[in-house]
């Protein structure tokens, strides 16, 4: 603080913007890891790896879309240790910030990939002519 | 030269690709190079080649990039007003057995680029200059996150600005609209540059727009001044952050989509194709997962200018706040749950499309929240009728009858009448015009005097906003007569004459403004002509609100000595009304980012890269990407990027500061 703030409010002035930067850590900074957070990350990631690898390989589960199923809901784990572990993200993780702006992307991406699933189902059932040649020719005749 | 030989260097590019053949193309070509040379050699004679390239072309300073955007956009709005003129001159005339004077094949190049050119090039440019200006000074910060990467931006929104251009004179443009829709705009359909020249020039100008975004969003999360909190960022600072999360959640998915349909037309895919598999009506349910939101992109901001320009001229502050926030929050998730009401007739069932009809007419409440609170602002304030506000007034009037236009459209038995009308573009330009251009002239008159120390003279500006005010009712308001009598958009020739009336009101509101356009570039003349008799020393000429006005105007480099500290939400009216004085001593070096032309040279290789892919000329593609490469990798190595301004530089500007103020106040 170099500036003679007698004028108490307003002009109570900080260090400048330079200085600022590094006191970022005041309105929380981005989180680290440590040494046993990416070990831990690490090994989960090599179970979460392994099993649906195993699974499949050795064919112990018959279902094929049981077995599909497992991986998916593995992958979905290993999406979350991966964010937990190596982006370090928690709560407090740059104010919030990096939290909200995970929902947010979550959000989007579920509306956007729903969304067009659905319509693009409808679109598929309504407007898409049938794909055998006979019923093809018939359509191009109409046009 | 052997024609392999001639083909391996130019590609697709022959001599009969110059369209020498076109009597208006060859006009214009030799209208704008007369006019290109004219000013070349002005700008040699007056030796400023060194001058614009050190202060403006290499600079990271926010305010020269804000500046430079604005310039860009009102050079584009040129060339897309051009367009709009020609169309509207092309359909008064055209009818019966008079054809007009612009065949086919031009005429859908002049609608397309029409469309591309006000929205990529004009509108997108407005609201992030103006963002890039206005955002840093409002949060007390000293430039945006990162001053590189906004130079960067900047030129490669211009890199694209320079593509899209040069289809004019080289080639052809696309012939699609401007969303390019598939299967039209498939290789199949249009085998020529034209599709090439709108993919890449939107590829190239989009890297610019989303790093634009990224920049501003940790801008305004990092470096707001201490103090300020969230909930008392000035609005126009919270529209942008909404704004730039638009962007970097929307703006990949157009970059997607338009690769996919360059893979479709370079190597075979068969993504929005009708053969093979593909389906185009995937490629029209994602560009509108993009374009959705991009309205709202174009749009939050000037309603984020709309409010500051509100609260300062009718000196009070902002009615509803934090309701203000909330329906910018809202407006943001919303925009993403609307898109198909864009393709309503493409053959959804009843359910899909009476969920995204009533999500449309749920986005609207947050807007007509809006116009309430900018009512209830007005109400009982004292309003002085400034230019600014006139815009404001103008855009409350217009948008309101568009918004209505577009709930109507929002009704999906309603929109199988009118969909692909003339009701329908009368629509959008009554958001477009009224929203974003009245916008973008509240926010030039504005903060014109802050940019550049003094006003824009009223009595031009005047003319021009009556011109573009009544013209733009002239104009459109016909089209919505045509569009309910059935006439679809797009068309260059009509058989039935009695609709031939309205077409000529249309023609004479776009020649108003014309007018208003004219206007607006002699008030900008004249002020600079007049500049000391429209002089603002105080740096505060509207008895303004919010930090930006605390500072000088122009603002120094450095925007603010010291760091200010926020108490309120309206924190420059807070330091008046407490008499808070300017600190005048203990003044510290400065840390500022060195100037740098790595964002020109960058883009210039990006623009033939462009060229290079659109004209089959792989060497250069080759050769222009590894040099992309090249220099961005090189310039990670520049460790020259800072310098510091001395303290005593520092105190010396202050010090005339000081000064000048004191003049003005013995003056006043």
């Amino acid at each position: 603080m170099s500036a003679p703030t007698n004028q108490h409010q307003a002009v109570e002035m900080e260090r400048d913007a330079h200085d600022r930067g590094s006191s970022d850590h005041v309105d929380g900074g981005a989180a680290h890891g440590s040494r046993s957070s990416y070990v831990t990350g690490f090994v989960l990631s090599v179970i979460l790896t392994a099993i649906p690898f195993g699974l499949v390989m050795s064919g112990v589960i018959g279902d094929k879309s049981v077995v599909a199923g497992i991986c998916m809901a593995l992958a979905i784990v290993q999406i979350v240790v991966h964010m937990i572990y190596f982006l370090h993200m928690n709560r407090k993780s740059e104010a919030g910030w990096t939290l909200m702006s995970l929902i947010f992307t979550v959000i989007i991406v579920v509306i956007a990939l729903t969304g067009s699933l659905w319509v693009m189902f409808h679109m598929n059932q309504n407007m898409m002519p049938p794909m055998n040649p006979a019923s093809a020719a018939e359509m191009s005749d109409q046009m | 030269m052997s024609d392999t030989l001639l083909k391996t260097i130019f590609g697709r590019l022959t001599l009969e690709s110059f369209p020498i053949h076109e009597p208006i193309i060859l006009g214009t070509f030799i209208a704008v190079m007369l006019g290109g040379i004219a000013l070349v050699g002005a700008i040699t004679y007056f030796k400023l080649w060194k001058w614009l390239w050190t202060e403006w072309f290499t600079s990271v300073d926010h305010k020269k990039v804000g500046i430079m955007y604005m310039v860009l956009g009102t050079v584009m709005l040129l060339r897309g007003f051009s367009d709009a003129i020609m169309m509207r001159a092309q359909q008064a005339m055209a009818f019966g057995a008079n054809e007009g004077y612009l065949n086919a094949h031009h005429y859908d190049q002049v609608f397309t680029a029409h469309g591309v050119i006000m929205i990529f090039f004009v509108a997108m440019p407005f609201v992030t200059g103006i963002m890039n200006y206005v955002v840093p000074l409002q949060i007390g910060a000293r430039d945006v996150s990162f001053p590189f990467l906004n130079n960067f931006s900047f030129w490669m929104t211009a890199a694209g600005a320079v593509i899209v251009m040069a289809s004019l004179f080289v080639g052809e443009f696309a012939r699609t609209g401007w969303l390019a829709m598939a299967p039209l705009s498939g290789l199949d359909y249009s085998p020529d540059v034209g599709v090439d020249y709108y993919v890449w020039a939107l590829q190239i100008a989009g890297v610019g727009t989303l790093l634009s975004g990224v920049n501003l969003i940790a801008t305004i999360v990092k470096m707001r001044a201490p103090g300020m909190t969230m909930f008392k960022m000035p609005i126009f600072t919270w529209s942008a952050l909404v704004t730039n999360v638009l962007i970097v959640a929307a703006f990949p998915v157009l970059t997607a989509v338009l690769a996919m349909l360059s893979l479709d037309r370079y190597v075979g895919t068969h993504f929005f194709t009708n053969t093979g598999g593909g389906n185009p009506m995937m490629y029209v349910n994602m560009i509108w997962i993009w374009g959705h939101p991009e309205v709202y992109i174009l749009i939050l901001p000037l309603f984020g200018v709309f409010s500051e320009v509100t609260s300062t001229f009718s000196g009070k502050r902002l009615f509803g706040y934090t309701s203000m926030v909330y329906a910018l929050l809202v407006i943001c998730i919303l925009a993403y749950l609307v898109w198909l009401h864009h393709f309503f007739t493409m053959g959804s069932g009843a359910s899909v499309n009476s969920f995204f009809g009533i999500t449309t007419m749920i986005i609207s409440i947050p807007t007509g929240a809006k116009i309430f609170n900018w009512l209830f602002t007005m109400y009982k304030g004292r309003i002085r009728f400034e230019l600014p506000m006139m815009w404001t007034v103008a855009f409350m009037l217009t948008f309101v009858v568009g918004g209505m236009t577009g709930v109507l459209l929002a009704v999906p038995p309603a929109d199988f009448q009118l969909h692909n009308s003339l009701f329908l573009v009368a629509h959008f330009h009554n958001v477009i015009i009224g929203g974003v251009l009245f916008g973008a002239f509240a926010a030039i008159n504005y903060w014109f005097p802050k940019a550049f120390g003094f006003k824009l003279d009223p009595w031009w500006g005047k003319v021009s906003f009556w011109s573009w005010v009544v013209g733009f009712w002239v104009a459109f308001m016909p089209l919505y007569v045509l569009g309910l009598m059935g006439v679809t958009r797009r068309l260059r020739h009509f058989d039935d004459p009695s609709l031939q009336i309205w077409f000529i009101i249309a023609a004479v509101g776009a020649a108003m403004i014309a007018v208003g356009i004219a206007a607006f570039l002699i008030q900008i003349y004249v002020s600079f002509r007049d500049r000391e008799r429209l002089r603002d020393w105080t740096g505060d000429p509207w008895d303004g609100r919010s930090l930006e006005w605390a500072t000088s105007s122009p603002p120094p480099a450095y925007n603010f000595a010291f760091t200010p500290v926020i108490h309120d939400l309206d924190a420059y009216y807070d330091m008046k009304s407490r008499n808070a004085e300017r600190p005048l001593t203990g003044f510290r070096d400065i840390h500022m980012p060195k100037n740098t032309g790595t964002g020109v040279v960058l883009a210039g290789l990006s623009v033939a890269f462009g060229l290079s892919m659109i004209w089959y000329m792989w060497w250069l593609s080759a050769l222009s990407f590894a040099g992309i490469l090249a220099v961005s990798i090189f310039h990670t190595f520049n460790y020259d990027r800072d310098f510091h301004i001395h303290a005593d530089e520092v105190e010396r500007t202050e010090e005339e500061r000081t000064r000048i103020l004191a003049n003005a106040a013995a003056g006043a």
